[in-house]
């Protein structure tokens, strides 16, 4: 052990009262601001998850018709480096896919790509014996609509093995079936086109994101082309990558390769995004309050123990302690007290942490959970550390900077006269 | 200056010092020169403010000089850095103050081994030994493991001079070290300064106004003013 750091062990007992307050404001810090990064972040990341596994990574949409306009600014091969991106401005779209086949094969192509799955939907009006709603009919494919999302393990009744094998069956929202009544194996009818049919529910499945829940009735496309009346073509195709963080750049090679317009899933859901990550930041601000009191406290006790120790400072001085000495073990000080601080806060956050996972809290919405999300990352605990480290080091500073001015003449000149 | 005796442990020459701010500075040293030879022991004595101590910690390297320079074992220490004084405090002077300025949270032993920490010439068994050799020395080699609160204000004292000779320096400064101290303990500090330091040949430079322990020293020199008298 250094000389440094044995005497700043001992002259840690000088304050105990304050040493203890910093310790706590740093062990509160420290593991709130991992609690609040794991809530968040969970959330957030459950968000993605719920997304991903409903709407797919990217959704390849419409057809793009050049313009004069987009022809002239996007031009290649006209000898100049010069390149406007267009990218939502002197664009036309042309509505759904006509070719489902060619795209899924060229789809398939892309070297990111898991899995891709044509859809097609349309306005029908369902009818239960109990109440009737306009809601949207989506034809797919099972099994590849299985491959681009997490149809199978969001069914909470029934069984899709019924889905796949009679035509006339269909799954229906959770909130659907709540609010017109609806149960496995009850029938309803839906209407389109002038032409009224009658379906059997097989399933009842729950993303948790209302939008879908309330609205969504899946078939089987044959039975979704014959009852929209639309024997060829699909709406969108959605499609699953194996990196979904390459969602953007994937997107953006696709509609220059295929000329349809794709939409990543950060593209899609950039205004909840946005959310997550500002309540991220906020709460992170939030916390740090915490380890900016801890900052504070921590440059009062030393401030004090520095008034308290001139003494001893001055001796050490004259025995042959640098300055840097002096104030490597004020610092050494405030280093003891945030190691000790920062293991104790995680410790709280992991338990803290663990607790709240097990919280029960019913949201429905924008996913579906019946306890708190909770992320495990090591990053939360590097960052609250390092927020740590910054505010009381930093706080430390000014007070060991002080202990190192000292004249140990003066000081001892002002003793002894 | 280069032709310093090798028995010169200590020399300073035309040595000007004022303190304070302002109107309020006053000129305290003017003009002091002093030697110290090795095994001598030096007393330093003088009315209150005469500028005793001010020259002690000037020579101690402890306060810079407005003028004139300071030796330390023939070499210029007066316009070094910061850094290097520090280096020559720690292997050359050995320091004992009124109030001898234990550290309260240490041993004993830990406060002797302090100045061999920072030193770091020897290993921590080496140091562990000479700690306990020179409390012993000092009479409180049974004492070793009490922190400085549970001790008395000479036995205190003592460890403060077991403390000053831990690095074997060249020179000890002693500024009043029985000035808090009564008769019989004054004699003892005095005795055990002065034997060990010229066992080890060691200058001893003692500020008092204690005229019984300065007459006991090699050499009296009587300050007014500023000035040797």
């Amino acid at each position: 052990m250094s000389p440094n750091l044995r005497i700043a062990s001992r002259f840690l007992t000088a304050k105990k009262r304050a040493m203890l307050m910093s310790l706590s404001c740093i062990v509160l810090g420290v593991g709130l601001f991992v609690v609040t990064q794991a809530t968040t972040s969970g959330f957030e990341q459950f968000f993605i998850k719920t997304i991903l596994g409903t709407n797919g990574a990217i959704r390849i949409e419409d057809r793009i018709q050049d313009t004069m306009r987009s022809m002239e600014a996007g031009g290649r091969g006209s000898g100049s480096n010069f390149h406007i991106s267009m990218r939502g401005e002197g664009k036309k779209y042309i509505e759904g896919i006509e070719e489902p086949k060619l795209l899924l094969s060229a789809l398939r192509r892309f070297e990111n790509v898991a899995g891709v799955s044509e859809v097609l939907h349309g306005p029908v009006i369902i009818r239960s014996s109990f109440k009737s709603e306009s809601v949207r009919a989506y034809g797919i494919n099972l099994d590849d609509q299985l491959r681009v999302s997490d149809l199978g393990s969001q069914i909470v009744q029934g069984s899709i093995g019924d889905f796949r094998s009679k035509p006339t069956s269909a799954m229906v929202g959770r909130e659907m079936a709540d609010r017109l009544q609806l149960a496995v194996g009850d029938s309803f009818i839906l209407e389109a086109q002038g032409e009224a049919r009658r379906y059997r529910v097989s399933a009842i499945y729950e993303t948790g994101v209302s939008d879908i829940d309330r609205v969504r009735v899946y078939l089987n496309m044959g039975e979704a082309r014959s009852l929209l009346k639309r024997p060829t073509g699909a709406s969108f195709i959605q499609v699953n990558l194996i990196d979904k963080d390459r969602a953007p750049q994937d997107a953006l090679h696709m509609e220059e390769v295929l000329r349809y317009s794709a939409a990543s899933w950060q593209e899609r859901e950039k205004t909840w995004l946005e959310v997550f990550r500002a309540l991220r930041i906020s709460t992170a601000i939030t916390v740090s309050v915490f380890t900016l009191i801890a900052g504070l406290a921590m440059f009062n006790t030393l401030a004090m123990i520095v008034m308290e120790k001139t003494k001893e400072i001055a001796i050490l001085r004259s025995m042959g302690y640098t300055r840097r000495d002096i104030s490597g073990i004020f610092l050494w000080q405030a280093a003891i007290v945030l190691m000790i601080g920062t293991v104790c806060g995680w410790v709280l956050g992991v338990v803290v942490t663990y607790a709240i996972s097990n919280f029960p809290i019913r949201i429905r919405g924008i996913f579906a959970t019946d306890t708190f999300i909770v992320s495990w990352s090591l990053w939360h605990y590097v960052a609250a550390t390092a927020t740590a480290v910054v505010m009381v080091m930093a706080a430390s500073l000014i007070p060991a900077r002080r202990a190192a001015r000292l004249e140990p003449g003066d000081v001892i000149r002002g003793t002894a006269q | 200056m280069a032709d310093i005796p090798d028995n010169v442990s200590l020399r300073c020459a035309n040595i000007h010092r004022s303190l304070g701010q302002g109107e309020g500075r006053v000129h305290v040293l003017k003009g002091v020169s002093f030697e110290a030879q090795r095994g001598q022991v030096y007393a330093v004595v003088g009315p209150s403010g005469c500028g005793k101590s001010t020259l002690l910690y000037l020579l101690g390297l402890l306060d810079r000089q407005d003028e004139g320079d300071v030796w330390i074992n023939g070499r210029l220490m007066s316009n070094r850095s910061d850094a290097e004084r520090t280096a020559a405090r720690c292997v050359n002077i050995g320091f004992v103050f009124q109030f001898h300025f234990l550290m309260q949270e240490f041993t004993t032993l830990e406060n002797v081994m302090m100045p061999m920490r920072k030193l770091g010439r020897l290993a921590e068994a080496e140091m562990h030994e000479r700690a306990q050799q020179l409390l012993a020395a000092v009479g409180l080699g049974d004492k070793s493991h009490r922190l400085g609160t549970q001790l008395s204000g000479g036995e205190q004292q003592r460890v403060a001079i077991a403390r000053a000779l831990a690095n074997a320096p060249a020179i000890i400064l002693a500024d009043e070290p029985t000035g808090n101290l009564d008769q019989r303990n004054s004699g003892l500090v005095f005795d055990l300064l002065t034997h060990l330091a010229k066992e080890n040949g060691q200058a001893v430079i003692i500020v008092t106004h204690n005229s019984e322990i300065a007459s006991r020293c090699d050499t009296v020199r009587p300050m007014r003013d500023g000035v040797f008298l």
